[in-house]
């Protein structure tokens, strides 16, 4: 399906989900700017779950999200062509 | 009684990804309650600890929010449809799509974010000249997002300027360089409101003008002005950014609040005559490109509260010898304007004593303890 090595973290059940975005047709690196505008108009405990359906950027966002400090609870495929990734806000 | 409820993406994954699922009950409550039996992860999102329904979650019963029926006590019918819509932010909440790409580059850097890019879209930069020092401040302030910037400059565009003042083009000459130089940032960055003062800063115009805004950068061709800045920027506490340029050599420092100015490096001006203009001794065309940049960084550095302020420290460039030395710079106890017993408490027009056309006033020779 794809070179990219993507590692999958089935989300918990009993994850709360505050708000969630939709950036199905969204490229890197908005795919990550947008996200991370979401994340942070919210509180921190909270949880944002992205849609995406570039998969670079099921790769790209975790790994932008962790380097900024941000806990990543979840990264699923949910169907043919998208994907979630779900990130808690840790801090700041 | 049987009614359909309506879940949202996000919460399909606590239902069996199902968009819609029949419940029962005879209220809203009760019909969200059976869901949350049946569904674990759907009770966890929708409940609060209290057992009531979350504050970030909405309900809605035939499209009516239960909130302006009986809330969660609402009675339900056969057949009714309840719909719950938790709360989302859209995305990006304050941004246009333009803004986004625009600034992406510094949205995803962590030391700045949509949050330091709001600061900088929120900044009020003062520009004190339109020419060689201004033109890259104002271009890069510009392209950063800065969202309001002025521009004091009384002058016209001269064909001798476009050597160095990359804000004004050949079509530009005989153009007032705030116009100028408007129309060059609005070309770049439509979204920067751009402040025109076509004035020679003085004793009488410079504090109204200077209040305004947030941080004063200095570019600035002449001691007067420099000399009135720096006064003008003690008195009001703001922070100048402050540079200046001749032949190969540039100097650039900040002036913070309560850190020290400009007096207490130069307490007064060097005689008329002794240190040549820009226009007379030349300038290499440049230099006030690198030095209006690092201008340029430390205004977006005070803007965002970055990094370490090339506060207290002048920065000397020499771009013959390609080297960048540091000198320590501190508040001078018995600087005239800054120091613990300041002679100086208004502004005075310098003009007359730099120009050597007349006498200073008496609180001039006082305060620059000459003659």
């Amino acid at each position: 399906m794809t070179d990219l090595n993507l590692t999958v973290i089935p989300l918990p059940s009993g994850v709360s989900v505050d708000d969630d975005i939709d950036l199905r047709g969204e490229v890197c690196p908005y795919t990550f700017v947008k996200s991370k505008l979401a994340l942070e108009d919210m509180e921190v405990g909270q949880v944002l779950s992205i849609r995406l359906d570039h998969l670079p950027a099921v790769d790209n966002c975790p790994r932008s999200f962790r380097n900024e400090g941000q806990e990543i609870v979840g990264v699923e495929q949910v169907d043919d062509t998208d994907w979630l990734v779900t990130v808690r806000k840790v801090r700041e | 009684m049987s009614v359909n409820v309506y879940i949202p993406g996000p919460f399909r994954s606590a239902t069996g990804n199902m968009a819609k699922v029949e419940s029962e009950g005879s209220t809203v409550a009760e019909a969200l309650r059976t869901l949350g039996n049946r569904y674990p992860a759907f009770k966890s999102l929708v409940f609060d600890l209290n057992g009531g329904v979350a504050d970030h979650v909405a309900v809605f019963l035939n499209n009516r929010d239960i909130g302006t029926l009986q809330g969660d006590q609402t009675a339900i019918g056969e057949g009714d449809e309840i719909s719950i819509v938790p709360a989302m932010s859209g995305g990006a909440s304050g941004w246009s799509e333009e803004q986004i790409l625009r600034y992406s580059r510094h949205i995803v850097m962590p030391q700045v974010g949509g949050k330091g890019q709001r600061k900088l879209l929120n900044a009020k930069v003062l520009l004190i000249g339109a020419g060689g020092l201004g033109s890259p401040t104002a271009m890069y302030l510009a392209a950063a997002g800065v969202g309001t910037i002025g521009l004091v400059d009384a002058d016209v565009v001269d064909l001798s300027n476009l050597q160095r003042q990359l804000l004004h083009d050949t079509n530009d000459v005989g153009k007032p360089k705030v116009d100028s130089g408007q129309e060059r940032i609005n070309d770049l960055n439509p979204e920067v409101n751009v402040i025109k003062h076509r004035l020679y800063l003085n004793s009488e115009n410079a504090m109204e003008i200077i209040s305004g805004y947030d941080i004063v950068v200095n570019g600035c061709d002449n001691f007067p002005t420099r000399y009135l800045v720096n006064d003008t920027c003690v008195f009001l506490k703001k922070p100048l950014v402050d540079g200046s340029i001749l032949f190969f050599e540039g100097q650039a420092t900040v002036y913070l609040p309560g850190k020290g100015c400009y007096r207490c490096v130069y307490p007064a001006p060097p005689p008329p005559g002794m240190v040549p203009s820009c226009a007379e001794g030349g300038v290499l065309g440049v230099l006030p490109g690198i030095v209006g940049c690092i201008e340029a960084i430390e205004t977006i550095k005070l803007i965002l509260g970055l990094g370490e302020s090339l506060s207290g420290r002048l920065l000397l460039f020499d771009a013959l010898s390609m080297e960048f030395r540091q000198m320590k710079l501190r508040r001078d106890p018995q600087c005239p304007v800054c120091g613990d017993h300041p002679t100086v408490t208004e502004l005075i027009d310098y003009e007359e004593f730099c120009l050597g056309i007349a006498s200073p006033t008496e609180a001039a020779r006082e305060a620059i303890r000459i003659g």
